[in-house]
């Protein structure tokens, strides 16, 4: 209970962080505190190879003189680090330009009730405990074929946080959490072919934690399953994104929809508000208090009250991601995402299709497990990135592939995607099941 | 003023703390049986500021200082670290760290200085290297300047960001060093339209200087010319072509090439662990004999250059592959130790609150023979890649992307029209093998390479001169 004992404390140090901000000349300021810490455990053949302590503790501060802004930050909490973070914030905000879009969130946008949503649970987790249990996890992934030839390890990873956040129109609040993860990654050799895969498991309490064994058990699998894998020729075909590379097509729509991008015009995505941007049958939205999740959070990074809605809704856009700047910018209202988006899932199709069923969907094309590079510009969506995965015939996967790269552009993809699975990954702030799209250029030898 | 008094006023003295006192952490670390134990201080001053809409919309100040301590024993490290330089606390964590060693008598020992090691580059605080309103003057310019050179500019966005870093490491053999390391960058970023087509041009440039790096050779009003030029180019840019064919890569920044395909499988710690697609392959072919490859961490200036790594080893000009044989690994101390190796003063970490590991500083391909217009009329038809933006490598299968930000194509020797960004994707061990022409022609990055390793990010640099590589996939959409 270490941490929610912490939170008074805290909270007395924001108010000293705004109550010196507004001495030394702000008109408003906002500020907040972070204290975590943390283990992380590494295993590899069995035995203990790092042990690491993790504490850190930050304070960060925004002031506005008048409708200029000026931030700081810094690791040490002391009354001496107050006085002279808030004066660098000053000095900063003195030279910056006045923006007439600059300042708060409106006072009704913030959050006045604060659901508890289940996110603390610390582990008790005591070296030796943390230590076994990489071990056994490791071992499962090193018994599970005997192509497995090698190991990075397996890790435990224990993390609590607690973060307070004040600004002088009166918010203050404070809440822990708590994150726990698993992580495997072996390396299975056949002949000349060497391959390395991993599997993680991550959730806000360790008994949702997958079984060590089967975190292990997967990264193994993942690893020989690529064994031997070859080029494809260039071609055109229907690519289907699994569930933990999906999740990262959907990260380009929020980027796409996010305010930073949009009133710089960096985005592809540039007034597509209330427009069809995916087939009729696609919804997305955000689910900021799921008890649990890892994106939940009952107010944004500026204090606005989260809540859950449609973003798309019938494959029409219905709602942009917005802080309380880029919402000015644009001449709208924040929609409580400073800092990002908060549990976003998008809806498994209408006939919700587990992976084999998507496999049959797909029935002649590609598979991508992994992508590589970064190769999506945001500005006109178009998308080019390595790729590899699994070249499947008649809805069964028939040998891996590596060494390619799948392009299209991402309206185009949006707008061309036929089929969302049940398969849901729910490791991340953005839940998805593997993702089918009709078509893609597909290059390779 | 010595680098090391330097270093010792900027973290030490603030917080009280004395040479006896690491003297007493490193005591409690050296009481049980350990190979390799350090204690890792910083203090490190950052800031940022933004010009968009012309207008200085933002800065930041960022302030942050703690220590590092570490104890190894075998193949197992115990680490913790803490932002609070207090006695008590940093004791504890040295308490905490020990126990990861068996129990056993280690003889103490005293710190004592370490001699003088070379410095490439001056001890500056690049954050007082212009008054504020000299920082605003500069980004104000170069905003004006670039939205003047063409009328279908957008949108410019200026960013300027210093760093004034003060370590200081402690090794369990009684050495103390230091090294002050400044680091400035400044990016232009425009976005331009025409048609309703809309394209991104972005141009940076860096160095362990101060600030005034950028207002000499009108660094920063160049910057902004090129951001310009490549978003215009872009403009043109049609769909790029999909498959296997040869690639030429102009010099400098496309050295990304060298740091994903080869550099990362030479990170001493893959090849400790065998999961490297270079493992073991030390005296053998992975390039054409054009190639010679090193990582020179004594470039003066260099934005990925360090007079002493972080776990205080000078840092050197590493030959990785020579004449198309692999030469050596680059080295931390603790995969030197288990390799039977030297350390390559490669041992960096991203902050004190991360533990260090072999990584590149600034990794280029020395010149060959050729003329780069003589590369380009060889090709009948190929791409020219002229700059890039990131890459990954997958280190064990290989297989290395890098995506182009810049590329055009070569018809019968010319270069032609220009194609959007594609992605170029290999297998490392052996697309270096197919260098069939290396221009006379090196350049370095102009200072803005970041490397990400296991959630750490460091600053690197890479170059290369023009090369000719016979056959690579890129992955455009148009078959």
């Amino acid at each position: 209970m270490q941490n929610q004992e912490q939170i008074p404390k805290l909270k007395d140090l924001v108010q000293e962080l705004l109550d010196e901000a507004l001495k030394q000349g702000a008109s408003s300021a906002e500020a907040s505190l972070s204290s975590d810490k943390g283990l992380s455990i590494t295993a590899r053949f069995g035995e203990v190879e790092t042990i690491e302590h993790h504490q850190d503790q930050g304070l960060g501060v925004t002031v506005y003189i008048g409708q200029r802004k000026g931030s700081a930050s810094a690791t040490d909490l002391s009354p001496q680090s107050i006085r002279e973070t808030v004066a660098a914030a000053c000095s900063i905000a003195r030279y910056a330009s006045s923006d007439a879009c600059a300042g708060f969130p409106e006072q009704e946008l913030l959050a006045t009730r604060f659901p508890d949503l289940d996110l603390y649970h610390p582990w008790e987790l005591s070296a030796e405990e943390g230590i076994d249990l990489a071990i056994a996890c490791e071992a499962a992934a090193l018994g599970y074929h005997p192509d497995i030839s090698n190991s990075e390890g397996a890790s435990v990873n224990s993390h609590q946080a607690v973060t307070v956040l004040g600004n002088t129109l009166g918010f203050l609040h404070g809440y822990p959490s708590t994150r726990h993860s698993l992580v495997c990654s072996v390396l299975g050799q056949r002949e000349e072919s060497m391959q390395r895969d991993y599997w993680y498991s991550v959730a806000r309490a360790a008994e949702d934690l997958q079984p060590a064994r089967e975190v292990g058990e997967k990264a193994a699998q993942r690893a020989i399953a690529r064994l031997q894998a070859r080029s494809l020729s260039t071609r055109q075909c229907p690519v289907l994104f699994a569930a933990e590379v999906a999740t990262g097509l959907l990260g380009s729509l929020v980027g796409a929809i996010s305010g930073g991008n949009l009133y710089r015009k960096s985005s592809f995505l540039l007034d597509a508000l209330g427009r069809q941007i995916f087939p009729e049958f696609i919804h997305i939205h955000e689910q900021p208090h799921l008890h649990k999740a890892l994106g939940s959070a009952p107010y944004d990074a500026e204090g606005v009250a989260t809540h859950a809605r449609d973003i798309v809704a019938g494959g029409v856009l219905q709602s942009y991601v917005l802080s309380t700047y880029s919402a000015r910018k644009l001449g709208m209202q924040s929609t409580g995402n400073a800092g990002g988006v908060h549990n976003l899932l998008i809806d498994p199709g209408p006939d919700s299709d587990d992976f084999s069923s998507m496999l049959r969907k797909l029935d002649r094309g590609l598979l991508v497990t992994e992508l590589m590079g970064q190769g999506v510009n945001m500005v006109t969506g178009d998308y080019s990135r390595g790729a590899a995965g699994f070249w499947v015939e008649n809805g069964e996967i028939q040998y891996p592939v590596e060494e390619i790269t799948i392009a299209g552009n991402l309206r185009d993809m949006f707008l061309h995607l036929v089929a969302v699975g049940n398969d849901v990954d729910c490791r991340g702030n953005i839940r998805s099941g593997s993702i089918l799209l009709e078509q893609m250029s597909i290059a390779g030898n | 003023m010595s680098i090391l008094e330097l270093a010792r006023q900027s973290i030490l003295t603030p917080a009280g703390l004395q040479d006896r006192d690491i003297d007493r952490i490193m005591g409690a670390l050296l009481s049980v049986r350990v190979d390799m134990a350090d204690i890792y201080f910083q203090s490190s001053h950052y800031e940022s500021w933004q010009m968009e809409d012309g207008i200085i919309k933002e800065g930041s100040h960022n302030i942050e200082q703690g220590a590092g301590v570490r104890a190894v024993a075998g193949e197992k490290t115990g680490f913790a670290y803490s932002d609070r330089l207090e006695l008590p606390v940093l004791l504890e964590a040295a308490n905490n760290v020990r126990a990861i060693a068996r129990q056993g008598q280690e003889a103490r020992s005293a710190v004592r200085v370490a001699g003088h090691w070379p410095q490439y580059y001056a001890a500056h605080n690049p954050l007082q290297s212009l008054t504020d309103q000299d920082k605003i003057d500069l980004l104000r310019s170069v905003d004006r300047e670039t939205r003047k050179l063409d009328p279908r500019i957008e949108q410019v966005i200026v960013s300027l960001v210093g760093v004034h870093e003060n370590i200081l490491v402690a090794s369990q053999d009684g050495s103390l060093a230091a090294d002050v390391r400044p680091l400035v960058r400044l990016n232009v970023t425009v976005i331009v339209e025409e048609n309703g087509r809309r394209e991104q041009g972005s141009m940076g440039g860096g160095a362990r200087r101060g600030y005034d790096y950028f207002i000499d050779q009108e660094r920063a009003l160049q910057y902004g010319r090129e951001a310009v030029r490549q978003a215009l180019v872009s403009l043109e840019a049609v769909a790029a072509p999909a498959g296997n064919m040869p690639v030429v890569l102009g010099p400098g920044w496309p050295g990304i090439l060298l740091h994903e395909a080869i550099g990362h499988g030479l990170e001493g710690d893959f090849n400790r662990k065998g999961t490297s697609a270079f493992s073991g392959r030390v005296g053998t072919r992975v390039a054409s004999p054009l190639c010679t490859v090193v990582d020179d961490g004594t470039l003066p200036d260099r934005r990925g250059s360090l007079s002493i790594d972080d776990e205080g080893v000078p840092t050197e000009k590493t030959v990785l592959i020579e004449n198309g044989i692999l030469k050596g690994y680059m080295q931390d101390k603790l995969n030197a130790r288990l390799m039977n190796a030297r350390p390559t003063g490669n041992g960096r970490r991203e902050s004190y609150a991360h533990l260090p590991m072999p990584r590149m500083t600034n990794t280029y391909m020395l010149p060959g023979q050729h003329d780069p217009e003589e590369i380009v009329k060889s090709v009948k038809k190929g791409l020219y890649a002229k700059n890039f933006g990131g890459g990954q490598v997958d280190i064990t299968s290989g297989k290395f992307v890098f995506s182009a930000s810049e590329a055009y194509l070569i018809e019968d020797g010319r270069i032609t029209r220009p194609v959007k960004g594609a992605t170029l994707i290999g297998n490392g061990p052996d697309v270096l093998t197919r260098v069939s022409m290396v221009g006379d022609d090196l350049q370095l990055d102009s200072g803005v390479g970041t490397c990400g390793k296991e959630g750490q990010s460091v600053p690197v640099g890479v170059g290369q001169p023009t090369l000719k590589i016979d056959e690579l996939t890129v992955g455009g959409t148009s078959l």
